[in-house]
């Protein structure tokens, strides 16, 4: 397995592999087939595959350690990277095609509605993160303080399920909400997990 | 070689072959008195499409399911003059929740619906409690076609004709006793044909109400059909209802209960969420949705994708016909 991960073709093919949903969009909303309401499925389509790609990056440090694939952590960056795209996505769609742009109603939008608010503060912290993805940035922060802001992603994780839920909230629709609240709370409790282990072990 | 010149670029026949004006348009008169008399039900859709098609300027009917004949309508602001929304949209794209969450899941699902036989009963406070067959509700009133905008609660519209006739013909037959105030829809809650019903987002059946002076305004439409044929399943068949100045879940589908009562029906999103989605719901611009404004909208299959959305009219644009009904209320309370 390691032998695949480590190989050269691996990471354009992962690359290609997530580009294909926003091809796949682009296709649809220039094809006509995103049913009656394009603006709407882009809306939610580009927010359902930046929470996809939360889950994946968070996956990646639990199913390494796990397998012992340790080929995986090259991955981390692009798949992190990519979340930010698909959230910038989601984030242009819904000022372009829902707020046509008016900044005053996209600000009046914030304070009204908490789950925009939350989604915002989410973005805004995912931004941070992308901005100090680079190897520069890695560098200039120190690995521990870069460690430690990137821990942020738990937050980001917190904030995408919050904006989710509070969404479907206003239609009692929780079954879609429940399925990824599952799968991030297996992905963040291992990791607690992991760290309360650690601190008993050193308490020891 | 068969090349045609200026001389022939019609085939003119002789005029003697022509048919004169008066003597077509008197076949055709008598083809639609057939069709909606005498002859077969094969025949009345295929005459009657003509005359819809003719009629409502809203093209040809889908030709799906079987046609309903109409009458036009003197009923005020009864027919919009707004671009119809196309039937491909407003045929998958819809809430139906029994047959799913998602608007595309009552087109996909609803084909299990068993629309016949089907009965509508009437009870509560009424003079005349009646058990309707659906044969005897087609036939209790002459069907209308209305073109109404329709506006869902989560910010898109739509234009669709209807075809029904005003509820109130119906509550003249049942004469609602002087305590009825308000008036119950209680719909199809069947968890064989309906895979939905029976999750826990709504309490089922789902119910319906109005103030029984809503009830019968003229614009309340007891509806069987749209695009000049019968409901399809996912839009609420064999009957619903369509009160256009109210947002869409108001209008309950499939309804199999119509009961006069003396205090205001526990509704089911009132139920599901009292500050949310209140009794009244008529469609306000001014009134937010606590999570979302209400001052625009989407309307399906016009707007473009980069289009910027109309903005909601008072009452859904029926203020003329319904504003008086409200005289003197606080909107922003009774929301």
């Amino acid at each position: 397995m390691n032998t695949w991960l480590l190989h050269r073709g691996a990471k354009p093919c992962l690359l290609l592999a997530l580009c294909t949903p926003v091809a796949y969009l682009v296709w649809a909303a220039v094809a006509d087939q995103l049913g009656a309401n394009p603006a709407e499925a882009l809306i939610r389509s580009t927010g359902d595959w930046t929470l996809r790609l939360l889950c994946l990056t968070l996956l990646i440090t639990p199913l390494r350690v796990i397998t012992g694939w340790t080929g995986l952590a090259r991955f981390r960056r692009m798949v992190g990277v990519s979340t930010f795209c698909y959230g910038l996505l989601h984030l242009a769609a819904y000022s372009w095609l829902d707020m046509g742009l008016e900044l005053a109603d996209i600000v009046v939008d914030i304070a009204k509605r908490p789950f925009i608010l939350v989604g915002f503060v989410g973005m805004a912290l995912l931004t941070v993160l992308a901005a100090t993805s680079f190897n520069r940035a890695i560098k200039a922060l120190g690995g521990k303080r870069w460690q430690a802001l990137h821990r942020s992603v738990y937050a980001i994780a917190v904030f995408a399920i919050l904006h989710f839920f509070w969404m479907r909230a206003g239609k009692n629709n929780f079954a879609e909400v429940a399925v990824y609240a599952a799968i991030l709370s297996v992905l963040l409790g291992w990791r607690a997990r992991n760290f309360w282990i650690k601190r008993t072990a050193g308490a020891r | 070689m068969h090349i045609k010149s200026s001389s022939n670029g019609f085939e003119h026949p002789v005029s003697s072959e022509i048919t004169p004006a008066v003597v077509y348009q008197d076949r055709r008169r008598l083809l639609k008195h057939m069709a909606t008399g005498v002859a077969g039900a094969g025949l009345a859709t295929w005459a009657s499409r003509k005359a819809i098609a003719q009629g409502a300027g809203w093209g040809a009917k889908p030709g799906k399911l079987a046609a309903l004949n109409t009458k036009a309508t003197s009923v005020d602001g009864a027919v919009t003059s707004e671009k119809v929304t196309p039937y491909k949209d407003a045929s998958t794209y819809n809430n139906f929740y029994e047959f799913g969450t998602d608007k595309a899941d009552p087109a996909v699902n609803a084909h299990t619906l068993k629309t016949s036989p089907w009965t509508v009963e009437v009870e509560g406070l009424v003079k005349k409690p009646v058990k309707f067959a659906m044969e005897d509700l087609l036939k209790l009133s002459p069907m209308e076609e209305r073109i109404y905008r329709l506006r869902c609660v989560e910010g898109w519209s739509m234009v669709i004709p209807w075809v029904g006739y005003s509820l109130v013909e119906l509550i003249k037959k049942v004469e609602p006793l002087g305590s009825a105030k308000y008036v119950e829809f209680v719909t199809l809650a069947d968890p064989k044909t309906m895979p939905f019903v029976g999750s826990r987002v709504l309490d089922w059946p789902y119910v319906e109400g109005l103030r029984l002076d809503e009830a019968q305004h003229p614009l309340t439409l007891l509806t069987f059909g749209m695009y000049g044929e019968i409901l399809p399943n996912q839009s609420g068949a064999p009957v619903r209802l369509v009160v256009p100045w109210k947002y869409g879940f108001k209008s309950g589908k499939s309804i199999v209960k119509i009961r006069f009562t003396e205090k205001p029906p526990a509704t089911a999103w009132n139920k599901a969420a009292a500050n949310e989605y209140g009794f009244y719901s008529n469609v306000n611009p001014n009134v937010d949705h606590p999570r979302w404004s209400q001052a625009t909208e989407r309307r399906i299959g016009e707007d473009g994708l980069f289009a910027k959305k109309r903005k909601t009219l008072m009452f859904n644009g029926y203020e003329a016909q319904v504003g008086q009904l409200y005289a003197g209320m606080d909107l922003k309370k009774f929301f």
